[in-house]
């Protein structure tokens, strides 16, 4: 089986979020990208299936050459192959389009990926592929088990749990705990650089959305404490104050 | 005097000049390094830092050896291993990085540090291909774990004097072991013992690979101790313990020749191993300063915890500079001997050996600062530094160990300076021409030309040669008027000791600095222009406060008074405005929350 993981390059969650350009732009001075979180999951699952199945798998990222060492780092965990679509990922369509046309060219029957990023969190690429693909699209996956050509899924769902199958091939929007998160060890580390890597230019160039500018939240304001025995005034401030009554 | 190209020896630093572009800099180590330091980073963030009450409450004796497999599976066990005894084989610089970061880890750091270093070197380093097939690939991978057993009761710092005795059996086959050892780290889950004996009435210890299966090896209980509690710590006893004679370790009487050359390797890792938990120590007290509100304010809004902040990150730079220039220097002389030809094990060793005073000063220097810095983290945290609920308390309580194991400070101190005097007896550096030099100079007029200062770091360069002069003219005339009795005035050693650690880690700093402008530019590097500047201001204070002891010691009449006035033209710098430079470098770490420099 030919298993796809997409992993987006995203600011390390601690980071300092700050734009420039008139508040068109993210400020990556100073800025540690990582894995996205839920990329990291459908990767660490990909690899168990990897070694279960005997799979080959290959991850790939849209982005430009900065997500380098992002998509390195995913080989560290024990991706056999990387590519990179050299562009950077401008929205959501944008990147459904290259996932969906490597996907094509390349066969690739599973195909995993986080249930959002973690910088535009637009949680709309798996629907996408899915659609462009005429694939079923599968999002958030918390459990994934592959028997013979089915999928068995299990997903949160408001008050309970919702169990799912379906064919290959699929996409699946993952999250934990669908598997153990990892971390890459030294020998993984050190065969990174020997897998391949290739860098592919993207299919179409543009998206169907920009962005017109950021905002970042306003600051928390500070605690009032109210007494418990004065619930008229904590009524009051969440009326008046808060004005969330 | 002379710049040089990256042939420096050992103890040179302080006749010659280093170019910036001579020295390896923390932030020039490669993405690959970066990723299996963020592992290593991630490895003690996810398995030990939410579990140091349990590691340290040694409630559940089945953890530290849990934790221990996994590092051995993920690789960090093995990374001075070449890779045919099942290792990484990385280089000396990579697994300075690794003890850097596993610093972070408490009691864990020792654990690793007892078994990656002093545990398996000596097998890598003096083993025969037969021991090193053997015990390497079960010891790099954490099958299994080891202990070395060197200290005795009566044999501390003096460890040559150790009672253990090995005694040859009637058919020739074994040596059987019998003694006492104290402070043995990792005693408690160890599969293998280094130990160090005596045999008959050798002069010299001998050293033995030990496996627990052997047989005669009894413990007493966990030392309780002031701090590393989650780090296994026993007394060992051995009653006839049969070890076979295949099982000695290089040559008769060649132990403590081993013990101090893989002590060597421990102390420049040991430098390297308190940076995580200096930076750990130094961005929580970031943390808590801007979270703790006093007077209506944060307390990172008060100069005098700024001044703290600042200080816990000029001294913490500072060490990181010179435990990596050291580290490389070695690196550099490990490859250029293999390329001549030499064995790799002896290469190792020959290369850590050469540059052996930098090895004690990145020991001294790192757990001072490390000491200085827990110190501080807890005046930060007020009276919340004192609870044992908050990590300052531990991290003070686990940082006092590390001036006193792999040798204690004052012994290192007396080393550096003993090895210097030695090597320029044999004229192997050569510090007695210079220092003629130096007396001279002391007797003319001093030089009225204006130094150009408008390069970068040209005033800091000209005040660290001076400094260089000042160690030249004390330790030149304490070698001249005391001879050999210098080794009985430990308080002069001590002295030099400590003007040659601040010259080095003062030189370390301005070359990082200097270097990283290289590379990024003036503007962007502003901070590590002004910790180099307020290191090295700080660092000629206390070269004058140590000289000046060890002038008033030796010294006297008009000797002293020309000295004196030597010392004065020498140690004489511009006056830098620390309070402005420390309150700006603690502006920037406030703004970024955490030590933000490596």
């Amino acid at each position: 089986m030919k298993i796809l993981v997409c992993i987006t390059h995203v600011p390390d969650t601690t980071s300092k979020i700050q734009f420039t350009e008139n508040n068109t732009q993210f400020d990556k001075n100073g800025v540690q990208f990582i894995i996205g979180p839920y990329d990291d999951y459908a990767l660490a699952r990909a690899v168990e299936l990897k070694e279960q199945l005997g799979a080959s798998l290959t991850v790939m990222n849209v982005g430009e050459s900065d997500s380098d060492p992002t998509l390195r780092k995913a080989l560290a965990i024990g991706a056999d192959d990387a590519i990179r679509v050299n562009a950077f990922p401008k929205d959501s369509l944008f990147v459904a389009n290259q996932i969906a046309h490597i996907a094509k060219s390349n066969g690739y029957e599973l195909i995993l990926m986080g249930r959002e990023s973690i910088d535009f969190n637009g949680g709309m690429v798996h629907g996408m592929v899915g659609e462009l693909l005429g694939m079923p699209s599968i999002s958030p996956v918390m459990k994934l088990e592959v028997e013979g050509d089915t999928v068995k899924m299990s997903r949160e769902i408001e008050g309970g749990k919702e169990y799912v199958e379906a064919k290959l091939p699929l996409i699946a929007g993952c999250q934990e705990p669908i598997a153990e998160w990892k971390i890459p060890n030294m020998r993984g580390i050190m065969s990174a650089r020997t897998k391949p890597f290739s860098v592919v230019e993207p299919v179409v160039e543009e998206g169907n959305s920009r962005v017109i500018s950021y905002e970042l939240p306003p600051a928390k304001a500070g605690v009032k404490l109210v007494d418990k025995d004065n619930v008229e005034e904590l009524v009051r401030l969440l009326k008046n104050e808060a004005k969330v009554l | 005097m002379e710049t040089i190209k990256k042939s420096i020896n050992g103890g040179e630093f302080l006749i010659k000049e280093t170019a910036a572009e001579d020295i390896f800099i923390f932030e020039e180590f490669s993405e690959e390094q970066k990723m299996m330091a963020q592992a290593c980073q991630d490895f003690v963030d996810t398995e030990i830092t939410p579990r140091i009450e349990e590691i340290d409450s040694m409630k559940n004796p089945d953890l530290v050896p849990q934790i221990f497999k996994k590092a051995g599976e993920l690789g960090l066990l093995g990374i001075s291993v070449p890779e045919v005894f099942g290792g990484m084989g990385m280089s000396f610089n990579t697994s300075m990085l690794i003890a850097d970061i596993i610093g972070a880890a408490g009691s864990f750091s020792t654990t690793y540090g007892a078994h990656t270093g002093i545990g398996t070197l000596p097998i890598l380093y003096y083993g025969t291909e037969d021991q090193k097939n053997k015990y390497l690939p079960k010891l790099a991978t954490g099958q299994w774990a080891a202990c070395y057993c060197l200290t005795e009761p009566d044999a501390g710092s003096d460890a040559n004097s150790g009672k253990t005795k090995a005694t040859l059996s009637a058919d020739g086959k074994h040596y059987v072991l019998n003694g006492q050892k104290m402070w043995i780290s990792n005693a408690g889950f160890a599969d293998l013992f280094i130990v160090f004996a005596k045999i008959e009435d050798d002069k010299n210890l001998t050293a033995f690979i030990v496996e627990k299966s052997f047989g005669g090896i009894t413990m007493n209980e966990e030392e309780k101790k002031m701090g590393i509690k989650g780090s296994s710590t026993r007394q060992v006893f051995f009653n006839d313990c049969q070890v076979p004679v295949e099982n000695m370790l290089s040559d008769r009487q060649n132990g403590f020749k081993i013990a101090v050359n893989i002590l060597n390797i421990g102390r420049v890792k040991l430098g390297a191993g308190v940076l995580g938990g200096v930076r750990t120590v130094t961005s929580l007290a970031i943390k808590y300063s801007t979270e703790r509100k006093q007077f209506g304010v944060s307390i990172n809004t008060f100069g005098a915890i700024k001044a703290k902040l600042a200080e816990m990150a000029i001294r913490t730079f500072a060490t990181e500079a010179l435990c990596y220039r050291a580290g490389q220097d070695i690196e550099d002389r490990i490859n250029s001997l293999i390329a001549e030809g030499m064995q790799d094990s002896e290469a190792k060793l020959k290369g850590v050996e050469q540059f052996a005073i930098e090895c004690a000063i990145a020991k001294v220097h790192g757990s001072e600062v490390l000491d200085y810095v827990v110190d501080q983290g807890v005046q930060v945290y007020g009276g919340m530094g004192y609870s044992a609920d908050a990590p300052m308390e531990r991290a003070y309580r686990d940082a006092r160990i590390s001036r006193i194991y792999e040798g204690t400070n004052e012994i290192n101190r007396m080393l550096m300076v003993g090895m210097l005097l030695k090597r320029a007896m044999k004229g192997e550096v050569n510090i007695f021409e210079p220092a003629m030099a130096v007396s001279k100079e002391l007797t003319s007029v001093p030089s009225f030309e204006s130094l150009d200062t408008s390069t970068l770091f040209a005033a800091e360069k000209d005040v660290l040669n001076k400094l260089k002069k000042v160690f030249l003219m004390v330790g030149g005339k304490a070698a001249m008027s005391l001879q050999d009795r210098i080794e009985d005035e430990q308080e002069v050693m001590m002295n030099l000791a400590d003007v040659m650690i601040e010259i080095y880690a003062a030189e370390s700093a301005i070359l990082r600095a200097e270097k990283l402008v290289g590379l990024r530019g003036e503007e962007s590097c502003q901070q590590q222009i002004a910790m180099a500047k307020v290191y090295l201001s700080e660092a000629a204070e206390k070269i004058n406060i140590a000289a000046k002891e060890a002038i008033a010691s030796f010294t006297s009449g008009d000797e002293q008074k020309v000295m004196l006035m030597g010392l004065k033209r020498f140690t004489k710098m511009d006056l830098v405005d620390t309070k402005s430079l420390r309150r700006q470098i603690a502006d920037f770490m406030i703004e970024k929350g955490h030590y933000p420099f490596s």
